[in-house]
């Protein structure tokens, strides 16, 4: 731990320079004794008056270093060379500001990732920690104090998806006591949980633990649940965003509608609900989702209402008994505040007709899970009976074919992480219902979580058959005696070594999750990153899982990757935990690191206008000038850049600055003239 | 007229002599000129490239150098056998993936004095081009004999759709052009579950318990569907299971009697060619009973309908497959 | 692995520490992707010729895998195989199988340890003629195999000879190509550049 102290130096800055070994991180690869020695020798012209090295400078005793030396010789920069600032950069600024210096003083220059980590050569690393250091040191002279900016927090959040994710976020904010807007494309809020027979591994019914919760939210004084509604536009900053959501007309007069259903019980057109049943079952034009629909409130689907296609019928209007059918209702738009964003907008089930050799869609008995699902829900198109296409056969012999369209490089390379378990739970509702046998058949049992195991132990116990094999084909075509009029499920069982054709009456496909069909878009409306596959990136996969790269917008439950219902409910309210914090401090400090516009040296020309990325800049037309918007600026540079008169300055990134630090990084400062405070 | 450059293969003088003669009928009503390559040779079948790679591919590019040659001003080589066709776009697609293999055949043709340039020359399936250059609404306009009232189980062989590098099929196993182009002749296309299964290949000549087995699994599901006939693409499929259906019938002691023909024959007779002026006859397995069904002068037909669904009214529905909009092509 | 077996392995290879795996996957035209098997048994599930080989394509893998040299391309797996295509479509991890069982075909017949013999005869015999006349001659190459390997099916085989004959599917003399020459130099060339690869 070397120092060399300086005399009183005149009239320039004192700056201080630590230098860190990281254990042998950056010391294995840079001699920092050496660095340190230097920086005090040959910076001491530019005002450095102490150069130390020591072995983990974020360390508690580190940091008492640095705060130290700033109270006991006055030091007004600090330059740390160390790891990357992402990591550190907030420590040393803390460390700074308790010993009284503004923050925004110190810099950190990374030695490690940029220098130690990348370069196996010792002496070029060691003399480029040198220049680096000394690029330090140079834009360090050029930093001013600054003050972060700080917003008020709006008390309001926006939920965005009516799922089990987006409903737990939504009530574990208003019984907190603050003000939530739900917003749900459906009519109804549920999500897919709703159209789910029993839950694993409790093996509960899905609208029994479910329908609780939405009724709390549909009644919570809180809550403004806005179903049928799609947001459209979002504007403005963490704290303080102005969202713009389309309600969708309903054509129904929510004041005077009782949800009594008449209309639907009148509506001569009937449709095949793809969303709900998922297509194995029937609605009318003019329908409420499902009975325990949440709002009651129905919605007519206009490209299938005879009235709106051909001008006649309103049958609904005729019988409703309160007069609520509104056919003259229209889209309305309407804008509200919000603090924080949550998004709990949910998956796509993956379109198994893609996989033709397992012949869902031309072969009659081969179901995908969540049609099955409506198979075996009690209020579903087949009251809940197991039954094949025809409606009224219960099958023998059931095929459950795991990983459809996951772990497959021809589809989605990842696991969908809840189909075993859905396979286990199908397996156990069939023989339940059936008493059909049952073959499962898997490349592997992933069960990882409580209870899981022993669910999959359970149905070993009861009998079902497990084939270790991924599914080659299924067909109809018989090829040995016994295969007529069946389905076959051709497969290799693996375990044994054969290839085997078994024959069976139903083959359930445990289709993989997919993002939605449109979560690109949403990611773009809300300013948030998406990864290629479609799934919303969270901040950090092992540390923060539900908050975002853009601040005041959160993610929770199968939109940030396939999840079941436990850990979906914990993000959604994780995510909520998040935001009420926020709303409780009331306010949030925003790095002050933005683009100002010098007006003197403005002409107007307005290039800049049109490159915002936050739409933060403003022209003033009176004056001609433009102005940038400190909250909205997020400090990308890119105005910066493009200004031709070199008006547009950054703070925490001025030409000064970066040209200094150029100039530093090529050593051209030592031959410089010393630069006055 | 549309010039390509054709690489007929070996069976086409010799056991596809009824591809061969149907083909040669229908080109002109269908606007194709098939150049043949100068003294072509064999592109090997499935035998060379199991014995050693430079060789195998060195002879099948010789082809592709003579086509480059030749410069008829067209850039695409035709092929009418599934394995040549096949080949020839493994030789072409090798050859750009894995430089060192094309240096090293280029190598051996440039003993030949010869060249082949990889991805210069586009290399096409007969079926393709009739279905996706001729197009399907110009062999309708030239039909005055549908063929309504056959029931035909359209089979493509496994070489045409697997691994179709360049994805010119729309399905590697339920690909339904040749559907959509017997549909257009006015044929009952059944929905054939087998349509690219693979017919054996060389397998007759190795292990002959498999290759009765694989073409009876063929055959037997055509006939659970009431086929008349199996139409193929490939002179190999052709043969196998025509001419070795005697024989499996012996081995498993059944009476199946499936005629196979290609599907140029089926073109030329919607086009109102005489059946002997396409090869008819030169099966083992005799189609004329099942032409004699169509053989009376029909009216007009109505559109045919889509492959239909096996479910009942009163069941559950069936989810809505994307070429199930297409009601007739 | 004895001490015998693992000479076996080294002799006639460049770099005697290349494990069988890789060995295998280099000798692929193009990228095999060999060493991304799951072991899921899509390739055993779909083969047609799968109940007749000695092991289904994902044993052989697992058995390359494990060094299993000698066993390997004794098994007749590679030479069942109908080149149909099946696995190479569907397998998850996208691994070209019908081209690694070409290259065991390849690497059975250099090291003459297949116990298959009715396969690599045919080609030999196929490629023979090909090697003379530039087409294939198919009645010298039924001829001479069936003679080889299946004389006793000859007979049961009459009418169908007879019936193609008389429709003149078969031709009874080869057609031999103008530039045969130059087909023979092309190929000597690819033959003595394939020693060297």
């Amino acid at each position: 731990m070397t120092a060399e102290i300086q005399p009183e130096s005149n009239g320039m800055e004192k700056i201080g320079v630590y230098v860190c070994h990281c254990g042998s991180n950056i010391a294995g690869t840079v001699d920092v004794a050496d660095v340190a020695k230097w920086a005090g020798k040959k910076l001491k012209g530019r005002g450095v008056v102490i150069a130390r090295d020591y072995k983990f400078m974020c360390s508690s005793l580190g940091q008492e270093l640095i705060e130290k030396d700033i109270k006991e010789l006055g030091l007004t920069r600090v330059v740390v060379a160390a790891c990357s600032p992402h990591l550190h950069e907030k420590t040393f600024r803390t460390a700074s500001e308790r010993a009284g210096l503004n923050p925004y003083l110190c810099e950190l220059v990374s030695i490690r990732e940029q220098v130690s980590w990348v370069h196996t050569d010792k002496v070029a690393a060691t003399a480029k920690s040198k220049a680096v250091i000394s690029g330090g040191v140079e834009r360090v002279i050029h930093h001013e104090p600054l003050e972060p900016l700080h917003v008020p927090i709006h008390p309001a959040t926006l939920v965005v998806g009516g799922g089990i994710a987006g409903i737990q976020s939504a009530l574990e904010l208003a019984d907190a006591g603050y003000q939530v807007y739900l917003v749900e494309r459906e009519p109804s809020i549920g999500g897919h949980m709703a159209q789910f027979d029993k839950t694993f591994p409790t093996l509960d019914c899905s609208a029994c633990i479910l329908t609780p919760k939405m009724v709390s939210v549909g009644m919570h004084p809180n809550i403004k649940l806005l179903s049928w509604s799609e947001v459209t536009k979002v504007d403005g900053y963490v704290g303080n965003f102005t969202v713009t959501i389309r309600k969708k007309a309903r054509y129904v007069n929510e004041e005077l509608c009782t949800g009594c259903a008449i209309c639907q019980e009148k509506c001569p057109k009937k449709v095949i609900d793809t969303v709900f049943e998922a297509g194995l079952g029937y609605r009318k034009a003019v329908y409420t989702p499902f009975p325990q629909a949440v709002p009651k409130f129905p919605v007519v689907d206009r490209p299938n209402c005879t009235y709106f296609q051909k001008g006649t019928c309103k049958a609904c209007e005729k019988f409703c008994p309160t007069g609520a059918i509104d056919f003259t209702q229209e889209d309305q738009y309407i804008t509200v505040p919000v603090g924080n964003i949550i998004l709990a907008t949910g998956y796509d089930l993956f379109d198994a007709r893609r996989i033709s050799r397992y012949g869902y869609g031309r072969l009659a008995n081969v179901f995908t899970s969540l049609e099955f699902e409506r198979l075996s829900n009690a209020a579903g198109p087949t009251n809940g009976n197991i039954v094949l296409r025809d409606g009224v056969t219960v099958p023998k012999s059931v095929g459950i074919v795991h990983c459809v369209g996951s772990r497959d490089r021809n589809f989605n390379n990842y696991c969908s992480v809840i189909c075993c378990m859905q396979g286990l739970k199908f397996a156990h509702l069939v023989r339940e219902r059936t008493g059909a046998t049952v073959y499962n058949f898997y490349i592997d049992m992933r069960t990882a979580f409580k209870g899981y195991d022993e669910f999959y132990q359970r149905f070993l116990e009861e009998g079902t058959l497990f084939v270790r094999g991924k599914v080659a084909e299924i067909t109809d075509a018989a090829r040995l005696p016994g295969e007529e009029g069946k389905l076959i499920v051709q497969v290799e069982d693996t375990l044994a070594g054969k290839q085997r054709r078994i024959p069976l009456d139903m083959v359930i496909l445990s289709a993989g999750l997919e993002p939605r069909f449109d979560s690109k878009e949403v990611a773009k409306l809300f300013g948030i990153s998406c990864s290629a596959d479609g799934w919303f990136i969270e901040k950090h996969p092992k540390l923060d899982p539900v908050a975002t790269m853009t601040e005041g917008v959160f993610i929770a439950g199968c939109v940030q990757g396939p999840k079941d219902i436990p850990a979906s409910v914990a993000q959604g309210a994780a995510a909520s935990a998040r935001v009420l914090g926020r709303i409780q401090q009331g306010e949030i400090a925003l790095e002050p690191v933005r683009a100002s516009v010098d007006e003197t040296k403005c002409s107007g020309c307005r290039i800049c206008n049109n490159l915002c990325p936050f739409n933060a800049i403003i022209f003033h037309e009176d004056r001609m000038v433009t102005e940038i918007n400190p909250a909205l600026c997020q400090g990308c540079g890119t105005c910066v850049a493009a200004c031709p008169a070199g008006a547009i300055s950054g703070t925490g990134f001025s030409n000064e600055q970066i040209l200094s630090q150029i100039e530093g990084l090529l050593l051209l400062n030592l031959e410089m003239e010393p630069v006055p405070a | 007229m549309t010039k390509y450059l054709f690489y007929p293969g070996c069976s086409m003088d010799a056991s596809a002599r009824a591809y061969n003669d149907s083909l040669m009928a229908i080109r002109d009503p269908l606007g194709l000129e098939l150049e043949e390559i100068q003294d072509w040779n064999c592109c090997g079948a499935t035998e060379y490239l199991g014995i050693s790679v430079t060789p195998a591919y060195a002879l099948i590019s010789r082809n592709l150098a003579l086509a480059s040659k030749q410069a008829n001003g067209s850039h695409t080589v035709v092929a009418s056998c599934s394995a040549c066709y096949l080949n020839l776009t493994k030789a072409d697609h090798h050859m750009a993936k894995q430089p060192d293999m094309g240096e090293r055949v280029n190598q051996a043709l440039s003993a030949g004095g010869l060249h082949y340039t990889p991805g210069s020359l586009q290399i096409r399936h007969l079926l393709d081009v009739i279905v996706n250059d001729v197009g399907l609404d110009h062999v309708k306009s030239k039909v005055v004999k549908p063929l309504q009232g056959l029931r035909v189980a359209p089979y493509l062989g496994c070489m045409i759709p697997r691994p179709d590098y360049s994805g010119r099929l729309s399905d590697h196993e339920y690909p339904n052009e040749l559907d959509r182009l017997l549909r257009a002749l006015g044929a009952e296309v059944i929905d054939f579950p087998l349509k690219t299964a693979c017919c054996g290949g060389h397998i007759p000549q190795i292990s002959p318990a498999t290759a009765f087995d694989l073409l009876r699994r063929l055959i037997s599901a055509a006939a659970q569907y009431n086929a008349d006939m199996m139409v193929t693409v490939c002179p190999m499929c052709q043969l196998n299971l025509d001419a070795y259906q005697g024989e499996m019938n012996r081995f498993f002691n059944t009476k199946y009697h499936m005629p196979v023909v290609f599907f140029t024959q089926l073109v030329g007779l919607a086009f109102g060619f005489d059946a002997a002026k396409l090869g008819f006859g030169k099966e083992l397995v005799n189609p004329r009973p099942a032409l004699e069904k169509i053989g009376v002068e029909v009216p007009q037909p109505e559109e045919t309908k889509a492959r239909q669904k096996k479910v009942k009214k009163t069941g559950l529905p069936m989810p809505v497959m994307p070429g199930d909009e297409e009601v007739s092509e | 692995m004895t001490t015998a077996s693992l000479e076996t392995q080294t002799q006639g290879l460049e770099n005697p520490h290349l494990s069988f795996l890789e060995e295998v996957s280099e000798a692929t035209a193009g990228e095999s992707r060999l060493d991304m098997c799951i072991q899921c048994g899509t390739c055993g599930g779909s083969c047609p010729s799968g109940a007749d080989m000695d092991h289904t394509p994902r044993q052989l893998f697992a058995m390359i895998r494990a060094g299993m040299r000698e066993e390997v391309l004794r098994s007749n797996t590679p030479w069942m195989c109908v080149s149909c295509y099946y696995c190479t479509v569907r397998c998850p991890q996208e691994i070209q199988i019908t081209d690694v069982m070409y290259t065991l075909k390849n690497m059975a017949i250099q090291s003459k340890l297949f116990k298959e013999a009715t396969a690599p005869d045919f080609s030999q015999t196929f490629i023979g003629m090909v090697e003379n006349f530039g087409r294939s001659f198919e009645l010298g190459l039924a001829s001479v195999h069936y003679l080889k390997h299946f004389p006793l099916r000859l007979p049961g085989m009459m009418p169908m000879i007879v019936g193609l004959l008389s429709r003149k599917r078969i031709v009874l003399a080869p057609h031999r190509i103008e530039g045969m020459d130059q087909l023979k130099t092309i190929l000597a060339r690819a033959k003595e550049l394939e020693g060297q690869s």
